[in-house]
């Protein structure tokens, strides 16, 4: 009977959304009266960061500060229509959505003030920091301020657009059952060091080292903090959380955090991550899905170093220590 | 069922309520004085959201008998911050990104602030261990315990 150190490693890709029945999320925005800009979504944030994320996307397409945005995701039945967060689909599907919508309204906001400034609003540009400046004589200017008050209160225009992204419905090929159910794909690929006691059958993660290359990161330390705590999660998945250990029959499954079992601050392997971008052709800002996809390698990386270390295949989550033995014992008996 | 009155000092200030025998700290907190940093997760003292400082002490509210605080010093999250000016744990939270969802963060920062209290200069292993009643689903604790030790770090800057 011993400590048996096993090493493992997997790499996956993971889709972002879904378009089983067609995948929609739409944006609106507009100004206000003192040039600050509203987003109405649907989509929820719960806590990923959808906020920060879509109000960043929204100033940088009209050019304004990011602190000039409000994002209003208040209400499912009255905001435009969102098929939901899931599918590691929020940043992708409603960002893309959001900025057609930015554009639009970006385009009414120098429309009005090339009337202001008695020039062509092609000859306009943003300088980011909430002004609109003649390209190549920035002396002559105004201020998305004044430019808000004049569309509201003097020239009666709404600086506002209407955003659609739209992966359509993707039906299965007759002859082949070729389709495409989703779009965009992130990737990762994870190494996992592990202890198995070959006497418990308890396992001990020692560090992971992942790579995730998830297309352009548009907020560095968002990302980073969804990696960190989504390799975590994948541990967690890998050898702690179930609903229903012995499904599908259900009994003894969990129903508090005394039985659901999560890995606390004192279980924690060494994290590695390294971030990789390359930019997606269809994201906005060539963003994809991190989201869900960070806590997946680490299951079969895991279960790749139980097979190393002690040379059983537990192809059931989470891999217990109840597993493993059972596992050893059949090897044993051969 | 007869209300018992309860009065105890809620981040400096006196508080005086009729409440229910039997209701817990995080009823009282919550629902009758309208401070709702303590958050109710499990409600069984398994996740530690509801964490606050009884006179000096760390303490599930969701497990303890608001009329048993009668008198007692209670802090809360909520009144860290003096003069809009964040206290330092909660500024080692935004700047080490260990908060995300946010559910957990006011337990995690009143267990952080009862170490820190007693052990200014805690080891990281310290941090864990006072940290471990402690449940968070988002972070992977790693930016938590990062944050508490780099709050520790500059307090005893300050002292210096």
């Amino acid at each position: 009977m011993a400590i048996r150190r096993g090493r493992g490693v997997a790499a996956i890709n993971y889709p972002t959304g879904m378009n089983l029945g067609g995948d929609p999320t739409q944006a609106l925005v507009h100004s206000t009266p003192t040039g600050n800009f509203m987003v109405t979504l649907s989509s929820v944030d719960l806590g990923q960061g959808m906020k920060q994320i879509m109000a960043q996307i929204c100033a940088e397409t009209i050019g304004v500060p990011t602190d000039r945005v409000i994002v209003d995701t208040a209400d499912t039945d009255t905001g435009p229509h969102c098929m939901g967060t899931f599918a590691s689909r929020g940043t992708h599907r409603a960002g893309n959505a959001v900025i057609q919508a930015a554009r639009e309204a970006r385009q009414v906001m120098l429309e009005v003030a090339a009337e202001e400034l008695e020039v062509n609003a092609s000859d306009l540009e943003t300088d980011g920091q909430g002004n609109i400046l003649v390209k190549g004589a920035p002396q002559k200017s105004i201020s998305i301020f004044d430019v808000a008050l004049s569309a509201h209160f003097k020239r009666g225009r709404s600086i506002s657009g209407r955003g659609m992204f739209l992966i359509p419905r993707s039906y299965p090929e007759k002859e082949t059952g070729a389709m495409k159910p989703s779009t965009c794909y992130a990737h990762a690929c994870t190494v996992a060091e592990v202890e198995v006691d070959d006497e418990t059958g308890e396992v001990t993660v020692l560090n992971v080292k992942n790579v995730f290359e998830i297309g352009r990161a548009l907020n560095p330390k968002m990302v980073e903090q969804q990696l960190v705590g989504g390799s975590w999660m994948g541990i967690s998945h890998a050898l702690y959380e179930t609903t229903e250990p012995y499904y599908p029959n259900r009994d003894h499954g969990g129903t508090d955090f005394n039985q659901y079992l999560m890995p606390g601050p004192g279980d924690l392997a060494e994290t590695e991550i390294i971030v990789l971008e390359r930019p997606s052709a269809d994201g906005p800002f060539g963003a994809k899905g991190p989201g869900e996809m960070c806590a997946n390698p680490q299951i079969p990386a895991v279960a790749n170093a139980v097979f190393d270390a002690v040379g059983v295949r537990i192809d059931t989550l989470p891999i217990t220590p109840e597993r493993i033995l059972r596992a050893l014992k059949a090897q044993a008996a051969g | 069922m007869a209300k018992v009155p309860v009065q105890f000092t809620l981040n400096g200030s006196e508080k005086a309520e009729f409440i229910d025998s039997g209701t817990t700290l995080l009823h009282a907190l919550r629902d009758k004085i309208g401070d709702t940093s303590p958050k109710g997760g499990c409600h069984q003292g398994t996740c530690g959201a509801c964490s606050v400082i009884v006179d000096g002490e760390l303490r599930l509210s969701c497990l303890t008998l608001a009329e048993t605080c009668n008198g007692a010093v209670i802090r809360t999250t909520a009144g860290l911050a003096e003069g809009g000016v964040l206290h330092p744990l909660q500024r080692a939270f935004l700047d080490a990104f260990a908060t995300q969802c946010g559910f957990c963060t006011p337990g995690m920062i009143m267990a952080a602030k009862v170490l820190l209290d007693r052990t200014p200069s805690p080891s990281r292993e310290e941090v864990v261990e006072a940290l471990s009643g402690n449940i968070c689903r988002c972070t992977g604790y790693e930016p938590i315990i990062q944050a508490v030790l780099s709050a520790a770090r500059s307090n005893s800057q300050n002292v210096a």
